[in-house]
């Protein structure tokens, strides 16, 4: 259970992009995070897994506080925390296996790290969930070679490697085309099923955070203005997050069809 | 957690860097055997070598504080040094031009081409010491010789870099100018210099600062400048007097290298 | 209205023009001043000067033909021309790296740090090979080892310098990553640094083991090893045309690591 409680971030003196945010997420749900660019969706991602140290307020998972970890303790409760970035942010000279495998980073030991010598069971799971996510072929070729699909697929499996408690993903389908960002979108929602994780997605699509999650947080100014079921997120919604900022007509187009994607493994 | 003994066991190794094992391990025995055959071919004067500490020691010591109470002598030399350096920019800069000429492959016939290539590579492939080690046989000692070192130095590196432009020009200029019916040196003159000498404005800035560094060196053969200063200074074991100069050296170098990118940037 | 705007264009756009003018001019002009005041302040005898043609002709005449006596003496001297520099260049790399490291903005431990990369990458670029190979033969005497240091410190500046711009370059989005998935410092440099640094690394030793070549066939005009040792010997004795074959001879070693360079290049990147 992840519980963020009067998280405030204020970059330097400026205005605070994050404004006593109040969240908590149970169970394994897949919560959408929706706003403008500027709303704070990215930093309030950033601080749970403290990539952006908050200013205050306090962030908890699974009992464990996260605002005042140091050192070691902030890594071992790192791992804890798999995340997924929209640039992929993979080490693109390296084949999608030692992508894969840098998720157990944080359990193995710095020899093991450089010889590429990872436990049995890690690689097991490796090629197991890349089998998953169908890129199990792809496992010694490098990752640049790959499209942006495969390669946010890659993301997802080195976040999974982490053996998460929560899953993080940060704009995950913002650089894919239309097809494949439905596709990344029913492999997020299948996964934490089966895996029973939550999952945070920041999201600008409206229509896919409201057709492939289960529960909607608006945000704008750094303030949590909606918070609710897909079904609730309603015009008067929209116009409260979107409002005088920016008017993107694909927010009001229905959801897709669901059968219209069926390309996930 | 979805167990992972649904599939089964493999293995996976990373991919070697060259995938043949022979050839793999072949390279790494032989640049082991390199290095220790050429380590211990070379021959250490490990007697000579052992007094080497307490003598850093002395030198270290003697040499600090600097001292610059001759700076009448240091000064002289450095005021050679730019003459050298600013000297030998402009005859080398200008005598790049008929060389780059030369060495262009396409306006230079072949004959021609291949003679100014020589030339070029040549007076690249000889450090300017070496070069200034022969023109203090032929000319005697003295900034005369250094002038012609790095006369010589910067022909071939402006030289160089300028008929590499000249190979990139927009040709379509030269053909205007050839239907107008210019001749050679028209041609020349109208098509081809308007579109290098930006370049060449820019290569010469470089090539003081590269002259003024250069020229610090060409002195310890003989060939004026700061250089035989230091030099001297050292070889009196006045090493207070050489830490001085080195101290003096670094800091025109510095100032001359800020220059010299403040310049270029101006007028890129 | 409008006439008047465009006067007032015109006017500026020539006031601009006459200034940048006059600002050409008087840099043509300072140049010019400083080159008479140099051709009349420096230390030439002039009349050496319309004499060197003759004189240089003359060495020349002398060198002809490169006398092949002591080429076995010549190419084990250019032998361990190139081992002083690849040694050199070897070394070079276990120094360079940790202070490429602690100079680079975005991997420096704390700005103590940078500083003291920042100097040590600035002494030893500032100082030219020969000059250091002068002050290690002061301390290590004649031969090979204070060649070899001299060109260690030299190039440490070049390859630290220029590894340290390539890891400010680096794509800082898979150290994020790296970092997310709570690995230690040591471990995101090994993954996320590593990799991206390795190509302009190979580039970057390459070219200085070529640079490293020609630096080396001087070291030995100060005592420091290498071919120079025999070249001044050569030199010191008038045997011209000794020297005229040590000095093809170092043409050749130089075209030889050209070629080497550009086809290690080739392979590895």
């Amino acid at each position: 259970m992840l519980v963020i409680k009067d998280l405030v971030k204020q970059y330097g003196h400026g205005e605070a992009v994050l404004k006593g945010l109040n969240l908590s997420v149970e169970g394994n749900t897949v919560v959408s995070i929706v706003g403008a660019s500027g709303a704070g969706k990215s930093t309030m991602l950033r601080c749970i897994n403290r990539l952006v140290e908050p200013t205050s307020g306090s962030i908890t998972l699974n009992g464990t506080e996260l605002v005042n970890l140091k050192g070691g303790e902030l890594r071992r409760a790192r791992r804890k925390i798999g995340m997924v970035f929209q640039g992929f942010n993979l080490l693109d000279r390296l084949t999608v296996m030692e992508n894969v495998l840098a998720g157990r980073l944080g359990y193995v030991n710095l020899f093991q790290a450089i010889s590429r010598r990872y436990p049995q069971a890690d690689i097991d799971r490796a090629f197991y969930l890349m089998e998953r996510v169908g890129i199990a072929h792809y496992a010694n070729k490098r990752a640049d070679e790959l499209s942006g699909g495969e390669r946010q697929r890659v993301g997802v499996v080195r976040a999974l490697m982490q053996d998460p408690e929560v899953l993080l993903a940060d704009e995950p389908t913002a650089s894919l085309d239309p097809r494949t960002s439905e596709q990344i979108m029913m492999l997020l929602q299948s996964l934490a099923a089966e895996l029973s994780l939550p999952v945070l997605i920041n999201i600008h699509n409206v229509a896919q955070a409201k057709t492939y999650t289960e529960r909607v947080v608006g945000l704008r100014h750094g303030k949590m203005i909606f918070d609710g079921a897909p079904v609730d997120f309603n015009k008067e919604a929209l116009e409260a997050i979107y409002g005088g900022i920016e008017a993107p007509d694909e927010e009001l187009a229905p959801p897709p069809p669901k059968e219209a994607s069926h390309g996930v493994s | 957690m979805a167990s992972p003994d649904t599939a089964p066991v493999r293995h996976w190794k990373k991919p070697p860097f060259i995938a043949n094992p022979l050839l793999r391990y072949g390279l790494l025995v032989l640049a082991a055997a390199y290095l220790i055959w050429a380590f211990g071919s070379l021959p250490f004067n490990w007697a000579r070598i052992s007094e080497g500490l307490p003598r850093a020691a002395r030198i270290f010591s003697g040499g600090f504080p600097p001292n610059f109470d001759r700076y009448g002598l240091l000064l002289t030399g450095f005021k050679e040094s730019f003459q050298i350096a600013l000297l030998a920019t402009l005859l080398g800069v200008l005598l790049s031009i008929p060389f780059a000429v030369m060495a262009a492959r396409n306006i230079a016939p072949m004959p021609i081409y291949l003679v100014g290539r020589a030339i070029i590579i040549v007076s690249r492939s000889f450090h300017p010491v070496i070069v200034a080690i022969l023109f203090v046989a032929a000319v005697g000692f003295g900034p005369l010789a250094g002038i012609l070192t790095l006369t010589l130095y910067s022909i071939g590196f402006v030289g160089k870099l300028l008929a590499e432009e000249i190979e990139e020009i927009d040709w379509g200029q030269v053909e205007a100018m050839r239907a107008a019916g210019a001749g050679y040196l028209a041609t020349l003159f109208y098509a081809v210099f308007p579109q290098i000498l930006p370049r060449q404005v820019g290569l010469s800035m470089y090539q003081l600062d590269s002259n003024l560094r250069a020229s610090a060196v060409v002195g310890i053969v003989g060939a004026g400048g700061i250089g035989g200063t230091l030099m001297n200074a050292f070889g009196r074991y006045d090493y207070d007097f050489a830490f001085a100069i080195l101290l003096v050296i670094i800091a025109v170098i510095l100032l001359s290298e800020g220059v010299s990118g403040w310049v270029r940037k101006k007028i890129w | 209205m409008v006439d008047h705007a465009e006067r007032l264009a015109d006017r500026v756009w020539q006031r601009y023009d006459r200034k940048e003018r006059l600002i050409r001019y008087a840099v043509l002009l300072l140049t010019l001043m400083l080159v008479v005041w140099a051709l009349r302040d420096i230390d030439i005898f002039w009349p050496w000067v319309w004499d060197a043609p003759n004189q240089i002709s003359g060495l020349a005449g002398r060198m002809w033909p490169p006398s092949p006596a002591g080429l076995a003496n010549i190419l084990s001297a250019l032998l361990e021309t190139v081992h002083i520099a690849t040694l050199a260049t070897f070394l070079t790399i276990f120094l360079a790296l940790p202070v490429a490291y602690i100079a680079a903005q975005n991997t420096t431990p704390n700005r103590v740090c940078l500083w003291i990369g920042r100097f040590i990458l600035v002494a030893s670029r500032s100082v030219n090979t020969i000059i250091w190979a002068l002050l290690f033969v002061a301390i290590f005497g004649p031969g090979v080892l204070a060649g070899i240091l001299a060109i260690v410190f030299r190039s440490v500046g070049f390859i630290g310098k220029l590894m340290g711009e390539a890891i400010e370059e680096i794509d800082r989005r898979p150290v994020e990553a790296m970092e997310a998935t709570g690995a230690s410092k040591a471990k995101v440099i090994a993954y996320a640094i590593v990799p991206q640094v390795m190509p302009a690394f190979f580039a970057i030793v390459i070219l200085r083991w070529d640079i490293n070549i020609r630096e080396s066939t001087v070291l030995g005009l100060v005592g420091a090893g290498g071919i120079g040792v025999i070249l001044q010997g050569s030199i010191d004795t008038f045997a011209w045309p000794t020297v005229a074959t040590i000095l093809l001879a170092i043409i050749v070693l130089v075209l030889i690591g050209e070629a080497v360079t550009s086809l290690l290049r080739r392979k590895v990147l």
